[in-house]
């Protein structure tokens, strides 16, 4: 096999996509699954439904309608337009904002049970020691839920890893911007570069492989069934 | 009706909280001293959980105030958050937290609060609960008990106003309980903070409290000093089987020969097993209702030796249709006496009789 006939660069492209992602995914998961386990709100499951979108629809709905919104005529899009940052279809950041629609659910389900996990018990023994609302979210609730937390991050990379549809819709196939791994393997099938697509296919194998090991090893759970 | 208003409001613990829940109301009103330990006693389900719940801000009553020794916590005006008062909560079960050591648990309410208000510090609570060995356990490696008083410690680190305890030996079995009781009552001895707790175990409330709150059904049935209630026959604690006075004595002499120490209290002795306490030290000491029997004449040529002058207060129906329930005073104090029905009739005991009471049994408590 001649590997210097195959491009690596969609691998770095997918790392780089899944590793922004999973950094915004905790950063918007851990506040929504924190609400999502407290509130009392009476339209709540509304949200949760919501959040849950990703796992049942096909990726391509997803992708499509987020290419319609975020387009040139969708209000998304004319909203970027007006704040000088273009359209996001086939651009990276437009993936990125793509993948973490996508991919919520994997963040948010596992956080917001390890949440649910805890109960009201600790936090009440923090409050009275002392400890503000923010504060025993600091110290009690996001230790406490770590194993959640992990497993949240680890899905939602692992999920961003995969993706194919999505990205297809919203980021087309541009070499260097958006084609990532799944895309890069797609077309070398298509060319009938079966050698090519193997090391790649093969590579992706054993890393998402590696990655749930680990996973599992460390925390002992079986996060796919918490989902 | 049950608001003492004879304390100053500044020494006195002052609430009044209602609150109504799908399948339970809560309408509490009651006063006590601003030190000491008041004990919330009534079965399951009357409310005494939440009552320490709203006192602590857990809970958002309905309507209600509560007061301390002056300040106000709550009101229809303001309600202080949790985080902001001073108190120290010790729930049923140790609720440590996990991802801490025992150190870390202990110093989290302390590093919360200002260097300046830290009046209790971490190597006497260490001592006092016997934790110096435990410091650097993870509290899954502890027992119950020690689970226990590694969250008592962690509480009081924060140098409360008030001391919140929710039958904290309840999940203990009788090892635990037994191991924690000390502690507390020496705890109680050297911090002078008031302490509200929520207790079902008559002995208990024997035991450890000064003032006593009875709760029934979300109400609260009586509320007053320990003495008065444990022996008023109106009230359902003076007709359990457990039921007993407790007694304020002082350590009067020790009889080495014998190995037993006296102990008098307004005119009346009794000798008690050998205790090496100083002489003048208050001790409490409680006597069963079913350890006294009543004799019209000083008893002579009989092996129990404890007796002395009382006056019978009250005689009423006891649970048991055998048997009556006798009211004894000596000077200030009560005391109960169990007696069949025909016993009263045969020696003819009435109110106001001068008798002498026979008693079988004293365990002295602190």
């Amino acid at each position: 096999m001649n590997f210097s006939q195959i491009d690596f660069q969609p691998v770095w492209l997918t790392l780089q996509l899944a590793s922004i992602s999973t950094a915004l995914l905790l950063c918007l998961a851990t506040p929504l699954a924190w609400w999502l386990a407290n509130t009392s709100w009476r339209y709540r499951q509304v949200i949760n439904a919501l959040v849950a979108l990703p796992l049942v629809l096909p990726p391509t709905v997803l992708g499509f309608y987020l290419l319609l919104l975020l387009g040139p005529q969708g209000w998304g899009g004319q909203l970027t337009e007006s704040l000088g940052l273009g359209t996001l279809p086939f651009t990276f950041a437009g993936l990125v904002l793509a993948s973490v629609i996508y991919s919520l659910p994997f963040a948010v389900q596992p956080i917001q049970n390890a949440f649910i996990a805890i109960g009201q018990r600790p936090l009440e023994v923090a409050a009275t020691l002392r400890a503000s609302p923010w504060d025993r979210f600091i110290s009690v609730a996001l230790p406490l839920a770590k194993p959640g937390l992990l497993t949240g991050a680890v899905l939602g990379f692992a999920h961003t890893l995969g993706e194919f549809g999505v990205v297809l819709m919203m980021g087309g196939n541009i070499p260097g911007q958006t084609q990532v791994l799944s895309v890069a393997i797609f077309d070398h099938v298509e060319a009938y570069e079966y050698a090519a697509a193997h090391v790649l296919a093969a590579g992706m194998l054993g890393f998402s492989f590696m990655v749930l090991l680990a996973l599992y090893w460390r925390t002992g759970q079986r996060p796919l069934e918490r989902v | 009706m049950l608001v003492d208003t004879s304390l100053p409001l500044e020494q006195r613990i002052e609430a009044r909280f209602a609150l109504q829940r799908k399948d339970f109301g809560l309408d509490i009103s009651f006063t006590a001293p601003g030190r000491g330990v008041t004990a919330l006693f009534g079965p399951s389900g009357s409310g005494k959980t939440t009552l320490l719940r709203c006192i602590a801000g857990l809970e958002k009553p309905d309507s209600g105030h509560f007061k301390i020794n002056g300040h106000c916590w709550h009101d229809a005006h303001k309600s202080l958050a949790v985080h902001r008062r001073p108190i120290a909560y010790v729930f049923q079960e140790a609720s440590l937290f996990t991802h801490l050591n025992v150190r870390e648990n202990m110093l989290y309410g302390w590093r919360r609060i200002a260097a300046r208000q830290r009046k209790i510090h971490f190597d006497d609570v260490s001592a006092w609960l016997g934790l110096e060995t435990l410091l650097e356990h993870r509290p899954e490696q502890l027992s119950g008990g020690q689970r226990q008083r590694v969250a008592i410690a962690r509480a009081l680190l924060t140098s409360p106003e008030l001391l919140l305890m929710d039958e904290p030996l309840a999940s203990l079995d009788a090892n635990g309980k037994a191991e924690i009781l000390p502690y507390l009552e020496s705890l109680w001895q050297q911090l002078d903070i008031p302490v509200l707790y929520v207790s079902h175990s008559p002995q208990e409330v024997q035991q450890l409290a000064d003032y006593l709150v009875l709760l029934e059904e979300g109400r609260v049935v009586a509320a007053g000093e320990l003495n008065a209630l444990l022996t008023d026959p109106q009230l359902s604690i003076a007709h359990f089987a457990e039921a007993a006075a407790v007694l304020e004595a002082t350590v009067i002499g020790h009889d080495k020969a014998f190995h037993l120490s006296s102990l008098a209290f307004d005119g009346a002795e009794v000798s008690v097993s050998y205790n090496g306490l100083p002489l003048g030290h208050k001790a409490r000491l409680r006597i069963s209702a079913r350890d006294v029997s009543l004799a019209l004449v000083q008893p002579q040529q009989i092996s129990i030796s404890n007796s002395f002058a009382v006056r019978v207060v009250s005689i009423d129906p006891d649970r048991e249709p055998s048997q009556m329930l006798v009211r004894c005073e000596v000077g200030g104090q009560h005391l109960l006496a169990r007696l069949t029905r025909r016993s009263i009739h045969l020696l003819k005991i009435e109110v106001g009789k001068k008798v002498y009471a026979q008693v079988k049994s004293v365990a002295l408590m602190k």
